[in-house]
């Protein structure tokens, strides 16, 4: 069974995948491009439903239409504060998916080759087959049918592809749900690891790929799932290891990884539309990846390994005290500044304050002053994290800067306000060649005439390292909720 | 700590370095303020509104010279009030530290502090210190009152019903800020005002304030006069050639002009000759803001007014900014304030003459019995300015070398790159079936394009990238729906919920996405 018209909705549906992913560039073309994905996804769907997949559509889209309301119920409901654990668990999904998928392949091949062996038709398709037997193939439907025609060799590389597919996806499926686990607060956020560390990860690698080669050597169904079983475990500890401040990276690679697992079943079905756009996603989500580490100056690895490396040395005391002021004094200073720089961090989104700081932001522009905000690549859980909060609350995106576009302008700038930011704006990442996150690019803050922070309390940041800014002369403290004390400062604006 | 100021004892000069605004906002940086009986009394501040303000008046100089930690004056301080100074004692004034070789060594052996206002360095950080420039901005605006007050005429032109009145022309030479705030004020009176500065990149300046830039036919000097990093350097005399033609030409239409050329550390150049004075029409004014530095015109005697025999009346008084003591005394109160205010960073009412700021470190010329003049050049240009500048003064050859060479080890990473996948990709269909091989080449180049594709991604978009590549990731969907249909009720089972869970991941993510891309909008 043939279905040309399907591979031909397949490619539109590629087309608009990739012109949906490419009109990301900019936040206008984006609102065009969500609608080319889709009606990408909605031709492929339609396509295989009427085509290959045309058994039991009552079936399909009865648990569509289920699917659908969870989807749209999550969709609607979810903050945008929220938005980091919504995709780790929606990555799950895809992750359990491929899993099965998976799964289901393998349950195919053997009911194919049991009803070969059966028949008397020798499996997998010799060189010199008979009619007979291509007669017999001709007989199943849908996936089976593809896997009637294989010869060995197709086969076993078959076989690789739906191992690649499920142990990605196992992988992609525990460390989302973890990773959905620290972002919602429902897991502690450090790095944990088991006792052994990596080399727990290392050996349930090995006796993976163990498996997989006893699999490959016809073992049957039970290596199969002993790998599966290997994968989550690898999945959970690895993510169990990555600290929480490192979570935009995690969420950026099982991104990728969703992509990869699904190219890989892509393979093992033959589905070349699977192919293409599991590879997009799975490119997208490593150059993201890529950007997040080099933003922070570290490299993958280290990032994956989980934890920030034990410093070099001792690292630099911090001198001076923390200085706290009230809300009329930021206001004061807010009055008379001429240029202010907003630097939002996750704690901005954990206190919901973005409102408050759109509406502050609103007040000091209508006076004349020169209000912008800087965004740290790694500002937040999520790549892009800031930014979709403050469009939330209405900033308008022209005034929200990236970090090289921002950092020189600090010294002419009257006042800074940090929100709910740490690491990235921590002065020991240039000063202190001990501190362990030296080297990474940071706002340079304190070289702005005066510098508030707004803070819960004394505490040291996601990971943990004091911050020399916290104690510099021109630096106050404005304790307190950041959402509370934004809202205190308001009606003292003038 | 208490902060005083003493009556200026320079004849005539009438401003004075607190008032009682000032004063309240040195009070709340928890100082404690004196101020000599009558001090204020020229700028119009009673001895009564200071006390309202919360000032002790002390009787006489002499008392309050002893009493203050820190004193707040305008003019350079005389022997007798340098000598009253003691250890530890702070002075703020203008000091003129490049020609007080004297006064530095008599602050140096009484060990004072002492802070000179015009050497405040001019960045932007710095502005509301910069005592300089609000009186310049003082003289720029009086010295065209002072013209009009020695006028016959209106500014403005009116055609009335006892006849027509042209309005007066005005040329502003030198584009400064004393320059541009006569140039702000004539323009607001009515008067058709030119203004000339050997800097053209500050006709902008200049014709937003309302004037025309008067251009000279010289097109290559100007453009080496504009290289010299903003300020007015001596022109070559081809240069000023030109410019004299120029002002010769204008001179005779001209009804007032206004120079306040200055050339940093010399003597004022002269650009208004006699022979231009001659030219003018009687009852046209010249006032020279360049005076006390030998003046733009050679007929100027400064602190006189002067009638040429021809009418033309010359203003050469150096004193513009006392002769407005009320407005002068409070900018400059203000400047002081906002120096006090960076010197009391724990606003505890203690000063902290911190020498690694900047600001503080230019402007103190004695410090601890040393004398700090002049200062080094500012660190933060030093830090942060100095690798920029490393890297623009590289020539085109080398820019173009560089760039060639940043090409060529492109083209290799890239050919080494393409060379290393090839191999692969053979190597694997060596070995692989060509049905495989089909896959592959379909899976290579998608992941080809995604690497081309999303590195034009804007950062900010990257959260709804990945819920978007997140909705399209369920394209895992396809294979359980082909699944589905299995005879197997395993197989029929495990599809369905994957057809579930990848249908919760469509309709979710690209919900979310066009949520957030909603959001985004330009103000």
């Amino acid at each position: 069974m043939e279905y040309g018209f399907t591979i031909a909705a397949y490619v539109v549906a590629a087309i608009l995948f990739i012109l949906s992913l490419g009109g990301l560039s900019g936040q206008e073309s984006a609102k065009r491009a969500v609608w080319y994905g889709i009606v990408g996804m909605a031709i492929a769907v339609l396509a295989t439903l009427i085509g290959p997949g045309q058994d039991r559509w009552l079936l399909s889209l009865v648990m569509i239409a289920l699917g659908a309301g969870v989807g749209y119920q999550l969709a609607t409901r979810v903050q945008m504060t929220q938005m980091p654990e919504l995709v780790a668990i929606m990555h799950s999904l895809v992750g359990l998916a491929a899993v099965f998928v998976g799964f289901n392949a393998d349950i195919e091949l053997g009911r194919v080759a049991a009803a070969f062996n059966e028949a008397g038709h020798a499996f997998p398709r010799p060189e010199e087959v008979t009619a007979a037997s291509v007669a017999f193939a001709k007989e199943f439907s849908g996936f089976a049918a593809i896997v009637a025609k294989k010869t060995a060799v197709e086969i076993t590389i078959l076989r690789v592809e739906l191992v690649l597919g499920i142990f990605i996806g196992a992988v992609t499926f525990t460390g989302s749900v973890i990773a959905y686990g620290k972002l919602a607060g429902k897991v502690d956020t450090s790095a944990k690891k088991l006792p052994g560390g990596h080399m727990l990860n290392a050996g349930a690698a090995i006796l993976s790929l163990l498996l997989v080669a006893l699999y490959l050597g016809g073992a049957g169904m039970w290596t199969l799932l002993l790998m599966t079983a290997l994968a989550l475990f690898i999945g959970y500890h690895l993510i169990m290891g990555i600290g929480g401040a490192d979570m935009p990276v995690v969420v950026s690679m099982l991104n990728s990884y969703s992509g990869w697992a699904a190219a890989a079943i892509g393979f093992s079905l033959g589905n070349d539309l699977l192919i293409v756009v599991g590879a997009l996603v799975g490119s997208s989500g490593a150059i993201l990846s890529y950007i997040m580490c080099k933003a922070m100056n570290r490299s993958f690895i280290s990032v994956i390994l989980g934890g920030f490396g034990g410093p070099a040395g001792e690292q630099m005391a911090v001198e001076g005290e923390q200085i706290a002021i009230e809300a009329d004094g930021v206001a004061t200073a807010l009055n008379e500044a001429d240029s202010i720089i907003i630097i939002p961090g996750y704690g901005m989104a954990v206190a919901q304050a973005q409102g408050a700081v759109s509406d502050l932001v609103k007040k000091l522009r209508a006076k004349g002053k020169n209000v912008r905000f800087a965004i740290h690549p790694v500002a937040g859980r999520l790549p892009g994290h800031m930014n979709v909060l403050l469009a939330e609350a209405k900033v308008p995106y022209d005034i929200v800067l990236e970090m090289e576009e921002i950092n020189d302008d600090f010294p002419d700038t009257d006042v800074a306000i940090v929100i709910g930011s740490n690491d990235i704006v921590n002065p020991a990442a240039q000063d202190d060649p001990n501190s362990p996150i030296a080297g990474m690019p940071v706002l340079e803050c304190w070289k702005a005439k005066q510098v508030f922070v707004s803070k819960r309390g004394q505490g040291t940041g996601y990971s943990g390292i004091e911050n020399p800014l916290f104690f510099k002369d021109n630096t106050r403290m404005f304790y307190g909720d950041a959402k509370a004390s934004l809202d205190k400062l308001l009606p003292m604006i003038d | 700590m208490k902060i005083g100021t003493p009556k200026e004892t320079f004849a005539g000069e009438a401003r004075v370095a607190m008032t009682p605004d000032s004063a309240r906002a040195l009070q709340k940086l928890g100082y404690d303020c004196l101020i000599e009986t009558g001090a204020g009394a020229a700028a119009g501040f009673s001895d009564a509104a200071y006390e309202e303000a919360g000032v002790e008046v002390i009787k006489t100089a002499a008392a309050l010279w002893k009493e203050a930690d820190i004193v707040a004056k305008v003019r350079q301080p005389n022997e007798t009030e340098l000598k009253r100074l003691t250890k530890g004692k702070t002075l703020i004034s203008f000091f003129n530290p490049a020609a007080n070789d004297a006064g530095m060594e008599l602050a140096k052996s009484k060990g004072a502090n002492v802070i000179a206002m015009e050497q405040v360095p001019r960045i932007s950080r710095a502005q509301k210190m910069d005592a300089l420039s609000s009186m310049a901005n003082i003289a720029g605006y009086r010295a065209v009152i002072e013209a009009g007050n020695n006028f016959g005429r209106f500014f403005t032109g009116q055609i009335t019903a006892a006849g027509k009145v042209p309005p007066a022309k005005v040329l502003v030479v030198g584009a400064g800020v004393a320059g541009l705030a006569a140039i702000g004020t004539a323009t607001s009176l009515g008067a058709i005002t030119y203004a000339f500065d050997v800097r053209p990149e500050v006709a902008e300046q200049v014709e937003s304030m309302g004037a025309q830039f008067v251009f000279l036919d010289f097109e290559e000097e100007q453009q080496d006069g504009a290289a010299t990093g903003g300020y007015a350097s001596v022109s070559s005399p081809e240069f000023r050639e030109a410019q004299l033609a120029k002002f010769r030409e204008l001179a005779p239409d001209m009804d007032i002009v206004i120079t306040t050329a200055l050339i940093p550390n010399r003597e004022a150049p002269e650009l208004w000759t006699e022979d231009m004075v001659k030219s003018m029409k009687p009852g046209s004014v010249i006032v020279d803001l360049a005076a006390e530095k030998g003046g733009n015109c050679k007929l100027t005697v400064a602190d006189e007014k002067i009638v040429t025999d021809n009418g033309v009346t010359i203003i050469g008084y150096t004193d513009f900014p006392s002769r407005m003591a009320a407005q002068s005394s409070t900018l400059y109160a203000t400047n002081i304030r906002h120096m006090m205010t960076d010197l009391t960073p724990e606003k505890d009412g203690q000063i902290n003459h911190d020498m690694e700021d900047d600001v503080i470190r230019g402007a103190t010329v004695t410090f601890d019995g040393e004398i700090t003049f002049p200062p080094p050049p500012p660190k933060v240009q030093a830090i942060a300015a100095k690798p920029k500048e490393a890297k623009k003064e590289l020539t085109a050859e080398e820019k173009r070398a560089q760039e060639i060479a940043a090409f060529k080890q492109q083209t290799k990473n890239q050919v080494g790159l393409l060379a290393i996948a090839a191999v692969l990709l053979l190597a694997v269909g060596l070995v692989a079936p060509a049905s495989f091989m089909q896959h592959f080449m379909v899976f290579v180049l998608a992941v080809f394009v995604g690497f081309q594709v999303i590195w034009n991604v804007s950062h900010s978009l990257h959260t709804p990238l990945m819920a978007v590549t997140n909705a399209i990731s369920s394209i895992i969907i396809l294979g359980a729906l082909v699944q589905i249909g299995s005879s197997s009720v395993i197989i029929a089972i495990l599809a369905a919920l994957s057809v579930f869970m990848a249908s919760v991941n469509i309709f979710g993510g690209f919900l979310v996405t066009r949520r957030m891309l909603a959001m985004f909008q330009k103000s």
